[in-house]
């Protein structure tokens, strides 16, 4: 320990203590620095009066304000809800070729339907409703289960081979690793793929239109356009849900792959459909009413 | 050990315990062989134990350069990962493993090594006393870089706890508890056995940093295991009084490790290298007892307008604000102990290194309060805004101290007349703080942009944009981003390059910066 001694730079005297060198002045705290010190205590102590704050037994001090986060919320969606209130009752007052011949009704819907979509489906069809490999492009007017407002409200309600909906779509193409050999399978393969294009074997072609016939025609059609009671795909468009080369379409009738779709009905409440509705029917694809 | 650990393999319940029984399996071969080998049968060398104890500072000083060049090149992986998905390789090296590689890495491996490394180092020579318990410091280092070694494999390997910052499993924090236990034995031994009347101000920031870091680490992981032979086990706490224990824990990891901790490096190495007396021993008093006091409450405002209570909130919000100026006393006792000295900012890198770090602390520990005030936290929480201020202080504070004190530290260890280079400390910080400025930057804008667009409505009340878009927009700023890393990393990198040359006893030919005398002043 060192005596005290005075700064020769500062002009200010050390505290007398001095640690491997290292002295310290004996400044004040700046003034400023403690009366700003003060001043977020005196603020915090008035915020603590106003707002809920101090925990008690059981409860906690509820504030003068009586501020609460979840009324605060409650009353955030109260009054979003009152903005929407006049054109939701529309929409829920209305079917949805109502909604459809109706501009001004139909533009609100479209622009609900979107922000549903965004939050809902984009997950498995993307941002721009463009699909993916499994995942059916929405944009195209390729329908597995139909165009029309009514088919789509109701694949939107009840979804696609959901467990949880008694109402749901239902369809299995059979695997047909069990029924054919792989001769025919790669056969029938090259007779799908020329319905579209050009296949690898066009000799294989005929001996696959047999195959077809007798065992696909029956969901797929005779002239393999699909059908969009049984959701089977229509065959002769180019549009390839799980992949267009003849490897994938083999694979696709060996041991297919279904895709699922949730229910939304019960989760999103019957106006949101209908706007999800008028929504996807409105990206390009949509086919008139069937009433 | 070893014995033990194959036992764990043979045993093991589940296949992430067995692969990380065998990892210390061959670590504990490894040292055993080494340690064999070193085996002597002649008379014990004597040791002597008149003077500081300088070993495990020179390794754990290795050790921080080591590692820290390890953290910062994962964290520019991950920020790269971000930007371009692609580079996620299954299953080891995905994002979601190598993200708590990365800041497992740099806070407590590399932030960890430079706080045991300097706490020893500035406990013995401010207490005028060598380190207390022998070799237990060797203890310390060696059973730390255990720790990290279990840590970071059990991360890749998929062995891991769902806790921010505290991600390794039940049997990892045990261990983790011992060494700490033995590094509080060192610490404070050394404090009783000392020779001056006072205990320093570093030490006392020091300590509080070393007794609240074990009370968090130990309440945070209270865990059953599922067996006592699996990997996996379920905390104490659940729901909302977990995520609140938590943050309690993250915030004050920042708070007693990041903050605390690092103060005690600033308040020996800033007087020490500007050779100026600290500014106040007042404000030193008031400003500690208050940061330790206030720290502690300001948890909760990572949970604003969660399920956590209003009151609860409130508290950390509030506790949070009166936070600033208790924080932003180390910064004024840092930046005033240079009046008198500031020509040194001129000529010497060191001090300029020094002296940035403070002012980012000062920065972060403004940014902070302002963002705990729930108006600005319902814009930026979830945002890359949060990740911006965390690198602002990780990267500007505890990361330019940190370098500061191994160049201050390294030519006096290994009794080296000066640094290898001079002018290449000069490099370093301007590298190293223009990747945190554009860092810094970039994250605030696009933190910002994502919180705008999650809450755009139309006029009708309906969400302009979904959350996949809002993560498309941002991937400029994440090129940008793993840029201002890779600056930083090149930086570190120029340092280890600098220290280990320095090491060797080498020095470079080069003009003294500033046009005048050399900057470094002889060691006292």
């Amino acid at each position: 320990m060192s005596e005290k001694h005075v700064d020769e730079v500062s002009g200010v005297s050390t505290t007398g203590h001095e640690w491997d060198g290292i002295r310290e002045l004996d400044n004040p705290m700046p003034r400023w620095w403690l009366w700003s010190f003060y001043a977020t205590i005196v603020w915090a102590a008035g915020y603590t009066i106003a707002y809920p704050a101090w925990p008690l037994i059981s409860d906690a001090t509820r504030g003068v304000l009586g501020y609460s986060s979840r009324a605060d919320v409650r009353g955030e969606m109260a009054a979003a809800e009152a903005q929407k209130a006049g054109y939701m009752a529309d929409i829920a007052s209305s079917t949805v070729p109502e909604i459809l011949a109706n501009d001004a009704l139909r533009q609100v819907a479209i622009a609900g339907g979107a922000a549903a979509f965004k939050v809902n489906c984009v997950q498995c069809h993307g941002s721009g409703a463009a699909g993916s490999a499994g995942y059916p492009n929405l944009n195209d007017d390729d329908w597995l289960w139909g165009g029309s407002p009514e088919a789509i409200q109701q694949t939107i309600t009840h979804g696609i081979r959901f467990a949880g909906d008694d109402d749901t779509r239902q369809s299995m193409m059979p695997a047909f690793a069990d029924i054919l050999d792989a001769g025919q399978i790669a056969a029938v393969a090259s007779f799908v793929a020329s319905l579209s294009g050009t296949p690898s074997k066009p000799a294989l072609v005929e001996e696959g239109r047999a195959v077809f016939a007798d065992n696909c025609a029956v969901c797929h059609g005779a002239d393999a356009k699909g059908n969009v009671e049984l959701g089977a795909p229509n065959l002769t468009d180019a549009l390839w849900l799980m992949g267009g080369t003849e490897a994938e379409i083999a694979r696709q009738v060996q041991s297919p792959r279904h895709g699922i779709m949730p229910a939304w009905g019960a989760r999103l409440g019957e106006t949101t459909v209908k706007e999800l509705t008028v929504f996807v029917h409105s990206l390009g694809g949509g086919q008139p009413s069937t009433d | 050990m070893a014995f033990l650990a194959l036992v764990g393999a043979g045993l093991a319940k589940d296949a992430a315990f067995a692969n990380h029984m065998w990892v210390l399996v061959a670590v504990m071969m490894g040292t055993t062989i080494v340690l064999l080998r070193r085996v002597d049968f002649g008379p014990a060398p004597v040791i002597d134990t008149s003077g500081y104890m300088d070993g495990p500072i020179r390794y754990g000083t290795i050790a921080t350069m080591g590692w820290g060049v390890v953290g910062l090149l994962v964290g520019v992986v991950v920020a790269l990962q971000l930007a371009y998905p692609d580079l996620n390789i299954e299953p080891w090296f995905n994002f979601g493993r190598m993200r708590p590689l990365h800041t497992s890495a740099v806070i407590f491996a590399f932030g960890g090594n430079a706080l045991i490394a300097t706490s020893f180092y500035v406990v013995q020579r401010t207490s005028r006393a060598r380190l207390f318990g022998g070799d237990l410091a060797w203890f310390v280092f060696w059973g730390y870089q255990l720790f990290i070694v279990m840590a970071a494999t059990g991360y890749l390997l998929g062995s891991n706890q769902a806790r921010e910052y505290a991600e390794p499993e039940w049997y990892v924090d045990i261990w983790l508890t011992i060494v700490w236990v033995a590094y509080l034995v060192v610490f404070l031994g050394t404090i009783i056995r000392r020779k001056e009347p006072h205990i320093y101000v570093a030490n006392w920031f020091y300590l509080s940093f070393i007794v609240t870091i074990a009370m968090l680490h130990i309440v945070n992981n209270l865990a059953i295991p599922v067996s006592f032979t699996g990997s996996k086990s379920y905390s104490a706490f659940s729901g909302v009084q977990d995520a609140l224990t938590q943050w309690w824990y993250g915030h004050n990891a920042v708070g007693f490790f990041l903050t605390a901790g690092f103060l005690g490096m600033m308040y020996y190495f800033i007087p020490k290298q500007a050779n100026r007396p600290v500014y106040s021993y007042r404000l030193s008093i008031i400003h500690f007892w208050a940061l330790i006091f206030l720290y502690i409450w300001a948890g909760p405002h990572h949970l604003h307008y969660t399920a956590l209570p209003d009151w609860a909130q409130t508290l950390g919000m509030v506790f949070s604000i009166m936070l600033w100026m208790p924080s932003w006393g180390g910064m004024i006792n840092g930046l005033m102990t240079l009046s008198g000295a500031w020509d040194k900012i001129r000529t010497d890198p060191i001090i300029r290194m020094m002296v940035m770090a403070v002012a980012f602390y000062g920065m972060a520990t403004f940014e902070g309060p302002m963002m705990s005030i729930k108006a600005v936290n319902s814009l930026s929480h979830y945002t890359d805004w949060t990740i911006g201020h965390v690198h602002s202080g990780a990267l500007g504070w505890n990361g330019l101290i940190t370098f500061g004190a191994l160049y201050f530290m390294v030519p006096k260890l290994w009794n080296r007349e000066r640094l290898y280079s001079v002018r290449m400390v000069n490099w370093h910080l301007w590298l190293a703080t223009l990747g945190i400025v554009v860092y810094a930057a970039v994250m605030w804008v696009s933190g910002i942009q994502q919180g705008l667009m999650w809450r755009e409505y139309d006029e009708q009340g309906f969400l302009i944009y979904s959350f996949v878009e809002s993560v498309a927009a941002m991937h400029p700023y994440y090129m940008l981003r793993a840029l201002g890393g890779g600056l930083y990393l090149a930086g570190a990198i120029l340092m280890a390059f600098n220290l280990t040359m320095t090491i060797l006893g080498r020095q470079r030919e080069e003009a003294p910066i500033g046009g005048r005398a050399p900057a470094l002043q002889p060691a006292e």
